[in-house]
């Protein structure tokens, strides 16, 4: 165990080590090569300037290019290559993955799954974010709420299942519960049910768990667009005779809305890549797959690349306008600064 | 964090609406409460019931780990054949709890309407003759005097009573037989190197992104952005391959294989690469942030790009250096999906979040085990996140499309 993490500690002094001889050594190459001196030629200086200046971005860039080219940009391709491409990637299929997708029941219930989780998640995490941020920015302990409700971001999707699936936890009637839904809801009257067990509510407890974690993102980054709603606008809608509801949603919403739009897609993107919770939760079973997790029962359980591949690139797809937006957004960003 | 609270006074000091404004703020107060006991119960709840007795936790709620808890049970003494004759009387004697032993009975009585009348230690006439005794801890002796005959045995009632019990015995267990141990230690292996490695490869390339003139420049910028919200899925399945194709590739002198595909150098570089985007994106639009004056004043001293940046613009960036590896350390100690993907599920090599799903599989009801280990899981990056919030919340607001 400790030989373990003394190799980790030595691959961090190596890795470092190379990084700073790559880097150092590379650039004192390129000075020493490319050395100018008052002996040389007007031209022979200018020359070499440039030349210098041209090299030295790539030498700063290059590592990462490397590592982005092969680990991210190679494999986007090779996984559209492979979705074409038969179950262990030798034979080419056309689209007969896709076309087994869109006929499979599995990939439905998936996908119809997913969609429930795309409108319901963002929607409720930026809706609470919102509600809290408000509250909080008013009350003198509103820091510390919202530290504690920021808290669950720093916990994993697989510790956030263990904490919910206890709330959810079941004994059978007339047993003490020891889950505290279950709890509640004898309290009440009712017969404790075995939550997880139920389709489609078992998928929106599920949402409850990344809701959970992602309202404390959304409340920071609303937060701060709240704080930079001008004080002005707010005391002339005060003076107007606006109360505090109509502030919230006519002067304090629209103001903030482009940042409403950001949190909204980086939770969306979020969620379609949630994988963590269903597979600790439930596995897929009593309808609760989604895309993510079938895409890795097929890839990594039945070992079909093809179809793994075709999953993985649907999965892009939707992606793909958050990304181009995104793109634009940072690109529009730059041009005014 | 701190918060500018303005709002409220502007609009105290509007005459008239005094008492109606105060009434809203107690609604505000009490609807804040309630969003922050929602978000802390579930949490609290794992907390206190990691360090409850085993017995406790799987028959009572954690919220009433507090209260003396009591149970109303029965059971029976044993059969008239059983009795044994001391001296001129005759005698049964046993445990009220059979096996089940370590419960303190509080009260007895021999029919259940009666079953609060009797202390333990008192000793009570029965119906089908004799005397019983029942002491707290279940033993019981039952006095005749004459050998008796009834049929069957009466059932007794008693109430059983437990105060609070708090105990660090889960944890010992858990760190002891089930593996967590081990997996924190794996979780901190891949979650170290992984952290620190990305950090000078990124910066180089977002002071290059950010401060040099160079071709295509935009085009990376563009390529990063779109790289940070590629879903990982599109990743696993080609890089696989790779790692499979390589460690089938190195061989030792007699043709054997010696390298595995799943290896931490393996999870070190995936990780690493899967950080690069939002560590650039970071760092970039830090540094362009960075006052134009100080980098051109270092270049009219003659300074190189490559002195500015190691001399000025590296130390000036610490607080988003601290804010990347803060998200790429939580990211990782939190991932699942690339550790069991390039890392496996063996016994010996489950970081902490695979091993959490595997115990969640094995002892689905042994709740003590599965609280334990979950808070050994999320302790860390508590610790990380409330000491180092201001930074984590930095970043999160400089990089808000990861």
């Amino acid at each position: 165990m400790i030989e373990q993490i003394i190799g980790a500690l030595i691959a961090v002094a190596v890795a470092l080590a190379a990084a700073f001889a790559y880097f150092w050594g590379s650039n004192w190459l390129l000075d020493r090569f490319l050395a100018t001196d008052n002996s040389m030629s007007v031209e022979t200086v200018t020359r070499r300037d440039l030349r210098r200046s041209s090299i030295r971005p790539w030498l700063f860039v290059l590592p990462a290019l490397l590592f982005l080219a092969l680990y991210l940009v190679y494999p986007v391709i090779e996984t559209l290559r492979l979705s074409l491409y038969d179950k262990y990637g030798l034979e080419f299929v056309g689209f007969a993955n896709y076309a087994w997708a869109f006929s499979d029941g599995g990939f439905w219930q998936a996908a119809f799954n997913n969609l429930g989780w795309l409108i319901i998640v963002p929607f409720l995490s930026t809706a609470f974010g919102l509600v809290i941020a408000t509250l909080a920015d008013r009350l003198w302990w509103g820091g510390i709420a919202k530290s504690l409700v920021f808290m669950p971001m720093a916990i994993s999707f697989v510790g956030a299942s263990v904490i919910w699936k206890f709330v959810y936890a079941y004994k059978g009637p007339g047993q003490d519960q020891i889950g505290v839904l279950n709890a509640l809801v004898t309290w009440l009257g009712f017969d404790p049910q075995p939550w997880i067990t139920i389709p489609y509510l078992n998928s929106f407890l599920l949402m409850v768990i990344l809701i959970w974690i992602q309202t404390g993102f959304a409340m920071v980054i609303l937060s701060a667009a709240l704080r930079g709603v001008p004080e002005e606008t707010l005391e002339a809608a005060r003076i107007d005779g606006a109360n505090g509801i109509r502030i919230f949603f006519d002067i304090m919403i629209p103001q903030i809305w482009g940042t409403i739009v950001v949190v909204w897609t980086t939770i969306t993107i979020t969620v379609l890549k949630v994988f963590d919770i269903v597979y600790a939760m439930t596995n897929g079973e009593f309808q609760t797959q989604v895309l993510a997790n079938y895409m890795y029962r097929w890839m990594f359980i039945s070992g079909d690349y093809g179809r793994g591949s075709t999953l993985a690139v649907i999965i892009m797809l939707v992606v793909i306008p958050i990304m181009v937006w995104n793109i634009r957004r940072a690109n529009a960003e730059q041009g005014t600064r | 964090m701190t918060t500018i609270a303005t709002t409220p006074d502007a609009v105290e000091s509007k005459p008239m609406g005094v008492p109606r404004i105060n009434l809203g703020r107690v609604a505000a107060h009490l609807a804040l409460l309630f969003f922050v006991v929602l978000w802390t119960f579930p949490t609290v709840g794992l907390l206190i019931s990691s360090v409850r007795d085993k017995d406790q936790l799987a028959l009572t709620g954690w919220w009433t780990s507090l209260a003396h808890s009591t149970l109303m049970a029965a059971a029976r003494p044993d059969t008239a054949d059983k009795a044994v004759q001391e001296g001129d009387h005759w005698v049964i004697k046993g445990n009220l709890f059979g096996r089940a032993k370590g419960q303190q009975i509080e009260t007895f009585g021999p029919t259940n309407a009666d079953i609060g009348k009797n202390a333990a230690g008192a000793t009570i006439p029965m119906q089908d003759g004799g005397k019983l005794t029942v002491e707290a801890n279940g033993d019981y002796v039952w006095n005749f005097d004459q050998q008796p005959t009834y049929s069957g045995a009466p059932r007794i009632y008693y109430v059983t009573g437990s105060p609070p019990r708090f105990t660090l015995e889960n944890y010992a267990r858990v760190l002891g037989s089930t593996g967590v141990a081990e997996s924190f230690v794996n979780s901190l292996t891949v979650a170290i190197p992984s952290t620190v490695i990305p950090i000078l490869i990124a910066a180089f390339a977002a002071y290059a992104l950010a401060w040099m003139q160079f071709p295509f420049r935009g085009l990376i910028v563009a390529v990063v952005v779109g790289l940070l919200v590629v879903p990982l899925q599109m990743s696993l399945i080609p890089l696989l391959r790779l790692y499979n194709i390589i460690a089938g590739g190195i061989n030792d002198m007699a043709g054997h294989q010696v390298a595995e595909s799943k290896s931490y150098l393996g999870v070190w570089l995936a990780h690493t690469a899967f950080g690069l985007p939002l560590a650039i994106y970071l760092l970039r639009n830090y540094m362009a942030g960075l006052p134009r004056e100080i980098m051109e004043s270092a270049r009219m001293d003659g300074a190189s790009h490559f002195k500015t940046f190691t001399t000025m613009v590296l130390p000036l960036s610490f607080p988003a250096l601290a804010s990347f590896a803060i998200f790429q350390f939580l990211w990782i100690w939190n991932d699942l999906l690339v550790a069991l993907v390039f890392l496996g599920a063996q016994d010996d090599r489950m970081v902490l979040t695979a091993r959490l799903v595997n115990l969640l599989g094995q002892y689905g009801n042994n709740w003590e085990l599965l609280t334990a280990a979950a808070f050994i899981s999320i302790i860390v990056p508590l610790i990380v996140f409330f000491s180092l919030q201001r930074y984590f919340v930095r970043g999160l607001l400089a990089g808000s499309v990861k």
